[in-house]
């Protein structure tokens, strides 16, 4: 096996890709809601993937993503059997279990690929998981026979109610706590405006909610500094202090605004992609 | 023959206006005949006051003298001695308050030269003899671990495996160097000269790894106990970047220097087939007195910025930088605003700098540091008007190794403890540079490197 091979690259959809990945030196230490950071070759970006799974004994990693910017584009023409240039990690804080008996973990859109490993990991360490999985409508659900697996009770609600319950993930979670449901926190993974509600229904009920952040970041130590939110009037590095933090502490609007800083960028890079190259870089 | 010439010989350099649109290197460097004609003005003292000021006391007098003679490569050879990366050391050393700064010729014009004679032996080599095949050491059977490719890292292996151990490099990014690849421009420090001289240690048999962070891909006990090595040295930097804590540092346009010159000079995003985004600023304020807030203003300037300030709250009689950074950095049309501090940082209403809200200082009594103490002038708040703020004022100490080393002891900086022969509290580990000092100099690093590596032979074989 050579050093970062995919070995095994599969669509969930048509904008979501489970790949494995060899990285003997990550999946030794990785824990659920740690992540890595990859570059495709010498002339990719540095980009942060929470990480999926992983199989200590194989050596290898899961990274589930959406095809959104540059990167992942490049990252859909790779095949079984290509490598990444770079894999490093496991990066950040695991995901905080201790003492926990029952949670809802609350996943929005493509946030459900970072939700699972958090859900999952949970459920096999004997906590009781409610996940409540949303999407727009039918044709984006993805992992829902692994989160039914993988969690107590599994929820799929949709915008447009074409398949599971006709809800907001946020209106679902306000449903299971009215009936009565108690839980020792609620984990939000989606878009930050997602996260941000479901955070504030948390608080209105005395819940404990943590939210796992994305940020823009290069090396993942703590050198950039690029990655720093606001929480509770501190600026924390989501690399080292998180990603997961306390959602009643984030400052969303902040997060929001940092997050599109090279939005305009990124859809220029991302048109080149598509009219020039179609993904595959020609100059190597 | 001793040249009586009060000036050093000129540095041949690209125009001003030229070299702050491109990132080739500045000066361009000496001709054999420069550097003959400048090692003449060595008067080769009997006290050699000029190695005193150096981290690894190079044999100043004794490579002039063959320089002078015209035998270059007997003058590297004899650098080569006590420095590992000369290449580097020419160019990047603040020679001003080390080797030239004790130069007797200095009281009464210039010092001699020495940094870019440095430069010019190292250079001349590299052109003449850099093909030469290196044999690696013979080995004496012990296993080192180095954590960190800087230049403290880079120092260390190259002394262990001229001894004959066998040592591996852990990097945690994707490439070898540390801070003489995300830090120093390449128009200050080609790469291709970093990359060169680890291509030396790898021939002479030194194992690199990147993409391995020591405290969280392995541990350093771990690479004891169970990777089998006998001795780690620790070089990992000085870690992360500090922020003023004035209202509007998170807004858009607002970064550390570590971030810009990471992006610019590790991600390549100066040449376009590299796919790291930045932000095309058009007014940059750099805030700080250091080299790496010089480094920092001149790169967003050759990035097509129109105005790019340097804020600085005490006076050009303080400012830290290098002199020579200093005065390339006016010629390239660099601002200086000194005894200026920010106070506010301000946005438009999606979040994008506007500008930086700043207060005149003047001097008071002296501080702790020896230094005057800059005292604001109440009432003398100006907003000069910025689409990206760099902040360059320093970094506080990583504690991931402190955090994941059983036992290890920190210093009173936070840095891990050492003792002057860079040992720990633990006797197989050994630290130096950056992680120990906090943020210092190459040279420095590079010292504490070679003194790392004398003190694991001594445990190792004593």
């Amino acid at each position: 096996m050579k050093m970062f091979e995919i070995t095994s690259k599969r669509k969930l959809n048509d904008n979501i890709t489970w790949m494995v990945i060899y990285a003997p030196l990550v999946a030794r230490k990785a824990k659920p809601g740690q992540f890595i950071i990859l570059r495709t070759d010498e002339y990719g970006e540095r980009i942060p993937l929470t990480m999926a799974g992983h199989n200590e004994k194989d050596g290898t990693i899961d990274l589930i993503y959406a095809t959104v910017g540059r990167t992942t584009m490049l990252m859909d023409q790779l095949e079984e059997g290509d490598c990444f240039a770079d894999i490093v990690g496991p990066l950040g804080k695991a995901t905080h279990m201790e003492g926990l008996k029952k949670v809802c973990v609350v996943g929005g859109g493509t946030g459900n690929a970072l939700a699972y490993p958090i859900a999952s990991g949970m459920h096999r360490n004997g906590i009781s998981v409610d996940m409540i999985t949303g999407f727009k409508s039918k044709d984006l659900v993805f992992l829902e026979d692994e989160f039914r697996a993988e969690t107590t009770n599994l929820y799929v609600v949709t915008d447009d109610g074409s398949y599971g319950e006709k809800a907001f993930t946020t209106d679902k979670l306000k449903e299971l706590i009215e009936n009565g449901n108690t839980y020792d926190e609620i984990v939000a993974v989606g878009p930050p405006i997602m996260m941000k509600l479901v955070c504030q229904i948390a608080a209105e009920y005395n819940i404990p909610s943590v939210a796992s952040l994305t940020a823009y970041m290069i090396d993942g130590t703590g050198m950039c500094g690029g990655c720093r939110a606001r929480i509770g009037g501190e600026d924390k590095f989501v690399c080292v202090d998180g990603p997961e933090f306390d959602g009643s502490l984030v400052d969303w609007d902040e997060l929001i605004h940092r997050n599109s800083f090279y939005r305009e960028q990124e859809a220029e890079d991302r048109a080149h992609v598509c009219r020039l190259t179609g993904g595959v870089r020609y100059h190597d | 023959m001793i040249n009586l010439t009060r000036e050093k010989n000129p540095m041949p350099e690209q125009r001003p206006d030229v070299r702050n649109k491109n990132f080739l290197e500045v000066s361009t460097g000496y001709t054999e005949a420069d550097a003959v004609r400048e090692a003449m003005r060595c008067l080769n003292c009997r006290k050699k006051p000029c190695m005193t000021g150096c981290p690894v006391m190079v044999k100043i007098p004794d490579f002039i003298a063959q320089v002078a003679k015209g035998e270059f490569e007997e003058a590297y050879k004899i650098i080569s001695e006590t420095s590992s990366l000369p290449a580097v050391c020419g160019r990047v050393c603040p020679q001003e308050n080390q080797c030239e700064g004790k130069c007797v010729h200095g009281k009464k014009g210039e010092p001699v030269g020495i940094g870019r004679l440095e430069r010019f032996v190292a250079d001349w080599h590299a052109a003449n003899y850099g093909d030469e095949e290196i044999k690696p050491a013979e080995s004496n059977g012990h296993k080192v671990a180095v954590v960190g490719s800087g230049p403290a890292g880079l120092a260390c292996a190259g002394d262990l495996i001229n001894k004959g151990y066998d040592v591996t490099v852990y990097e945690s990014l994707h490439k070898i160097g540390g801070v003489l690849v995300y830090g120093i421009p390449q128009f200050r420090l080609p790469k291709e000269i970093v990359a060169a001289e680890v291509a030396k240690l790898e021939a002479k048999g030194v194992k690199f790894v990147t993409n391995a962070i020591i405290g969280q891909s392995l541990t350093v006990d771990e690479l004891i106990e169970e990777e089998g090595y006998e001795s780690v040295f620790i070089g990992t930097g000085a870690g992360l970047p500090t922020f003023m804590n004035i209202p509007g540092e998170n807004l858009l346009g607002v970064c550390s220097a570590n971030e810009y010159l990471t992006r610019i000079n590790l991600m390549k995003a100066y040449l376009p087939e590299y796919d790291t985004p930045i932000q095309k600023a058009k007014k940059v304020a750099v805030v700080g007195g250091g080299n790496v807030a010089m480094d920092a203003a001149r790169c967003a300037k050759r990035m097509g910025a129109e105005d790019v300030y340097i804020i600085y709250r005490r006076s050009a009689e303080e400012i830290p930088a290098r002199a020579e950074e200093i005065h390339h950095a006016v010629e390239e049309g660099i601002e200086f605003k000194y005894l200026t501090n920010p106070v506010k940082v301000v946005g438009d209403e999606n979040a994008y700098v506007t500008g930086i809200e700043c207060v005149k200082m003047e001097l008071g009594e002296p501080d702790a540091s020896g230094r005057r103490k800059p005292v604001v002038i109440e009432g003398s708040n100006f907003v000069l008007d910025v689409d990206c703020v760099i902040m360059a004022i320093g970094t506080r100490l990583n504690r991931l190794i402190l955090e994941t080393t059983e036992n290890l002891q920190a210093n009173e900086r936070g840095g891990i403890g050492t003792d002057s022969s860079a040992a720990t509290n633990r006797p197989e580990i050994f630290a130096g540079g950056d992680a120990v000092t906090g943020a210092a100099t190459v040279i420095k690093a590079m010292g504490a490197g070679k003194t790392a590596a004398a003190g694991i032979d001594s445990f190792l074989r004593p």
